[in-house]
């Protein structure tokens, strides 16, 4: 236990405590009362910092499953350190925000800022456990509370539509993620990352090594929203904006890209893996962009642009692993990929979060996020219009804020694909600077959707009445700090390159050596990025202006065939095919169950029997001998037996029931059971007892309406029933193969028990548990018994009477 | 359930009842060294409970006696795990169970064992379910 | 002794699952009674027969009857006890809400 494990405890500590804090202070928002977690947990991180930026990394490991490998190991390097401030950092501006945004009256805020913690610390979890296991429990802790997040309006028919989609589609890949664990596990035999980085060199070449690569990508690829996964993302807008904001754009849709970043030390050094995440990458960038502008709602455009920059992200981190493989020569080359894709991550937490706060408040003031509906917001909300300002021009990548700067070394990361000379990149090399320029280009225009549509323009005063006032200060501050970043990182980006980027560079590299920061400049002269920049604007601004002319183009492309309907209709082809193969045997009758039940134990219980002779003796078997009394006892309760399914009343099969219960007990007193003797006699007494009180409630005992050949089959089933457990008994008896473990119990009953009744000894004393669990299920009956007869539902009639 | 006023019957289980109870009492106490123990006595003074209920009705008995045997179930329950956690303190297992030999007065040499203290969980569990389930049943009309 | 007993779990157990495929609840419950009879007697007929004294400890005896499945059978009948108390009460506020105690007419709908 250290002060890192401490941190990431501290939100569930506080996810626990939280709705406590709600109950008592109902005056003050609770969100007040959350605030210092991520707050405490920044502080930490940032201290911390300098510590990392030496190269050393904190870790601490608090034991678990120590003979399964599983420790949780709490590691902290410059990749972890960059996230957790990205989550706990976000997170205390999201707060602020939520505090404002969500009435204490009206919402359920306390369940808001549980799961809202449970995600927190999660996300820590995920991104500072070095144990594979311990971080896929996070990993799934994070689809977890994002699921019940999205969900929040739990009325709404979207949201809960979201959230499952959003489960199902992140929880599958973090199946699959988890399988890929498993299989590095049987391929190094360690759990922890790091280890497995050591063993890196070892794992080319190895059976399991592409599958375990293409499983882990699986996860990271449906966490982080790439094509084709994406399309659980636009749908988990539904969520409170506060959420979009923390969990849809800064941190979550992000862990996927920090298990990319984390194994490529791991996987980097194939082919395969450049191919796969490049292109993933190159493909999720431009089929997010070119979406996001057909889309009208304000949180979808950003949905798309946030898919989209993800895999602007993803396709570097996709180009930094070659550095893996060219090893030392001319390696900065390719660690400026990794570089640019973890500059980019901060300025797109930066300008994307205030972006969706500025929706938020345009949604919150205006009660729409329709761009048909709204415009002329400028005049009234000139605070708001400038945070959208600088988010949507740093978003489209113009100077002189952070996006320009990342943008432009994403142009220079791809035009240095052309200089790549392995894996037969060059031939491919055009490719890449090209559909790179072209998403920019559909970057730029919805940038300038988000920003004109909704701010410029006339005020449609038919639609949303009465003008919007600006929104209030708690409002403003959290959107204002990060746009402040925004225009801070982008005039001063090196303020980053070696407190921050530098050691996450060096964490993603860690078996480079020399991997530096370049340092980040604004101004490169004439290069071909700066042309590029300028085409893109152009170009942008162009189409922008002809946007009605060339839009018709997207009703070409039909609905249908989206990627969305695809996972609607498996979902529901999976549905309906379940419910077919269960219809065929789950009939509802409880007879049916009955038959599967004992054929099932005929079937395997006969054949286990062929296998052995019942009826040959082994071992010394020496039977005990009948007296006259037995046998006539055997008759008796035979005949009471047979009788019972014979029984025309329910008084007689009662009885007989009773009187075989009575027998039985004499058979407890010929074979030396006292105990059970007492016990039998005293239950079927009070049993007759309880009938005699269940008498008057019972139905009269009907006539068997069954058809002969019904009646035969039953016959068939119970005989056969009945011949099985003689054949067991009889086995049984005549093997004497093993000493009865009872010995003992006999032996230290006395000895080490102090008692002489053997039988109350194992029950107190040796087999203690079980009796205790006995005692528990006699409860439970006693329970059930006095629910079903006290709590009652009403009866559908009185319900009816009372309309 | 109606009353029954059937003088002979209630004559004789006021005797009874306690016979069996007292008899109950002695099964749960030799349940150690000879037949008996907390089932056999549980189910014994519940049944002579129930035979009071059957010869009288339910409300004489919940008059006669007021507990509420939720209570008692639950009180079992907690005496046999308590019983059990005491064995923590001696860092022993869950349920481990010691005994020793007492001196007491008019009794002479008795042996006494923390089994007992189980067993009596036992016993109250078993009396507080049985008469859950009978006064359940007996009160529903 | 052996045999006979093991005959008679036989046919207690056969009468029991007979009972048990029945449509009528109160057969179902009494049927389960008889399956439990039938299987405290095949525990002790699996563990030999008079082999000794009751399992009451005392110096001067060597041979007991075996007591651990007598601690196993004590433990069934309580339990069983329970299990058919509940049982019955189920059956009998099952008929009540239901009008019916045939197991075919409580099937249930499609959309349970």
């Amino acid at each position: 236990m250290s002060m890192l494990h401490g941190v990431i405890l501290l939100p569930f500590v506080a996810a626990a405590i939280v709705p406590l804090f709600y109950k008592l202070f109902r005056r003050i928002h609770t969100g007040w009362f959350v605030l210092p977690v991520p707050l405490l947990a920044f502080v930490y991180f940032i201290l911390s910092m300098p510590t990392i930026r030496e190269g050393e990394a904190i870790q601490s490991t608090v034991s678990w499953i120590p003979s399964l490998g599983v420790d949780i190991t709490a590691y902290l390097d410059g990749l972890g350190l960059l996230f957790s401030l990205l989550i706990t950092g976000i997170g205390t501006l999201v707060v602020i925000y939520s505090i404002y945004y969500l009435s204490k009256e009206k919402e359920a805020i306390h369940r808001f800022y549980m799961y809202l913690l449970l995600f927190m610390g999660a996300m820590l979890g995920v991104v500072l456990s070095d144990n594979l296991i311990v971080l896929y429990g996070f990993w799934e802790l994070t689809s977890l509370s994002s699921f019940l997040l999205i969900a929040f309006w739990y009325n709404r028919d979207h949201s809960r539509y979201g959230a499952l989609k959003s489960m199902l589609i992140t929880v599958f890949g973090g199946f699959a993620m988890l399988t890929g664990f498993i299989l590095l596990y049987t391929m190094t035999g360690t759990f922890s990352i790091r280890e497995i980085i050591d063993l890196a060199p070892t794992l080319p070449g190895q059976d399991m090594f592409v599958p375990a690569m293409i499983l882990v990508l699986l996860g990271a690829f449906t966490k982080s929203a790439q094509f084709p996964f994406h399309i659980w993302l636009p749908d988990a807008m539904e969520a409170p904006t506060p959420v979009s904001a923390y969990l849809h754009s800064a941190t979550m849709v992000k862990a996927g890209l920090y298990v990319v970043a984390r194994f490529s030390a791991i996987f980097a050094g194939d082919a395969l893996w450049f191919w796969i995440v490049s292109l993933t990458g190159l493909v999720t960038l431009l089929w997010g962009s070119y979406t996001a502008v057909r889309h009208t709602d304000l949180k979808a455009i950003l949905a798309y642009s946030t898919i989209s920059q993800l895999g602007l992200i993803m396709c570097l981190f996709g180009l930094g692993s070659a550095s893996f493989y060219t090893g030392g020569a001319d390696i900065a080359l390719y660690t400026a990929a990794i570089m640019t894709a973890v500059f980019h991550l901060i300025n797109h937490a930066t300008f994307k979060g205030a972006l969706f706060m500025v929706v938020g408040i345009v949604d919150h003031e205006t009660g729409t996020r329709d761009i048909r509906k709204l415009g002329g917001l400028m005049a009234f909300m000139p605070v708001t219009f400038t945070f959208a300002l600088i988010g949507t021009l740093s978003m489209a990548g113009l100077p002189p804020f952070n996006g320009f700067l990342s943008k432009e070394m994403f142009f220079t990361a791809l035009l240095s694909v052309a200089e790549m000379d392995f894996f037969s990149v060059q031939s491919w090399s055009i490719l890449f600077p090209v559909v790179a320029w072209v998403a920019s280009v559909f970057t730029f225009i919805y940038s300038l959707i988000i920003l004109l549509k909704t701010f410029t323009g006339r005020f449609p005063k038919e639609e949303l009445g009465e003008p919007p006032h600006e929104a209030s200060l708690g409002l403003l501050i959290p959107p204002g700090i990060l746009a402040l970043l925004v225009i801070v990182f982008g005039l001063f980006p090196n303020l980053l390159t070696h407190s921050l980027i530098e050691p996450a560079m060096q964490a993603i590299l860690p078996t480079l050596d020399n991997v530096e920061a370049k340092h980040i400049s604004m101004w490169h002269g004439f290069v071909p990025e700066l042309w590029m920049t300028i085409g893109v604007a152009v170009a942008g601004i162009l189409l922008y202006l002809t946007l009605k002319r060339w839009q018709r183009l997207y009703s070409y492309f039909p609905g249908s065939l989206s990627f969305s309907r695809v996972y609607d209709f498996l979902l529901k082809g999976s549905q309906r095919f379940s419910r077919i193969i269960t219809d065929t045997y789950m009939t509802g009758s409880l007879r049916h169950y009955m038959i599967y039940i004992f054929v099932f134990l005929v079937l395997v219980g006969g054949y286990f029997l062929t296998r052995i002779n019942p009826f040959e003796r082994h071992g010394e078997v020496v039977f005990a001998e009948v007296s006259i009394y037995e046998v006539i006892l055997t008759i008796v309760l035979l005949i009471a037996a047979i009788a019972v399914p014979l029984a025309k009343s329910r008084m007689a099969a009662i009885v007989l029931v009773g009187a075989v219960g009575y027998m039985v007990t004499l058979f407890f007193i010929i074979f030396r059971a006292p105990d059970l003797a007492l016990t039998q006699m005293i239950v079927e007494t009070v049993s007759v007892a309880l009938f005699l009180l269940c008498f008057y409630h019972l139905p009269k005992l009907q006539k068997e309406k069954s058809s002969r050949g019904m009646r035969i089959f039953k016959l068939i089933v119970s005989g056969s029933v009945g011949l099985l457990v003689t054949l067991i008994a009889l086995a049984v008896s005549n093997h004497q193969m093993f000493d009865s473990i009872s010995n003992y119990f006999v032996e230290e009953s006395y000895r080490s028990a102090g008692g002489k009744n053997i039988v109350n000894v194992i029950l107190v004393d040796f087999r203690g548990f079980d009796t205790f669990l006995e005692i528990m299920v006699l409860g439970a009956a006693s329970l059930a018994i006095y629910a079903l007869i006290k709590v009652r539902d009403r009866t559908p009639h009185e319900r009816k009477e009372e309309r | 359930m109606k009353r029954t006023d059937d003088v002979v019957l209630q004559t004789t289980s006021q005797v009874t009842v306690f016979i069996i109870i007292t008899f109950s009492a002695f099964l749960f106490l030799a349940g150690h060294n000879n037949p008996g123990g907390g089932f056999i006595g549980g189910l014994m003074s519940a049944a002579a409970l129930v035979l009071l209920a059957l010869s009288y009705d339910l409300k004489t008995v919940k008059q006669a006696l007021p507990v509420n045997f939720h209570y008692m179930t639950a009180t079992g329950m907690l005496i046999a795990i308590f019983s059990g956690m005491g064995s923590f303190v001696f860092d022993a297992p869950f349920l481990s169970q010691a005994y020793d030999y007492f001196d007491l007065p008019l009794l002479g040499n008795v042996e006494l064992a923390t089994a007992m203290v189980f067993d009596l969980g036992v016993y109250l569990a078993v009396v507080g379910v049985t008469m859950t389930i009978i006064l359940s049943i007996g009160e529903d009309r | 002794m052996e045999i006979l007993m093991s005959v008679t779990t036989g046919v207690l157990f056969m009468i029991g699952t007979y009972m048990i495929l029945s449509r009528n609840l109160l057969r179902i419950i009494l049927g389960t009674s008889l399956l439990t009879h039938g299987v405290h007697l095949l525990l002790l007929t699996m563990s030999r027969l008079k082999t000794g004294v009751a399992p009451i400890w005392s110096e001067d005896i060597g041979a007991y009857v075996d007591p651990l499945p007598q601690a196993l059978i004590l433990t069934s009948i309580v339990i069983n006890f329970g299990v058919t108390a509940f049982f019955f009460v189920l059956a009998y506020r099952a008929y009540q809400e239901n009008k019916t105690d045939d197991m075919e007419q409580l099937r249930g709908g499609d959309d349970e």
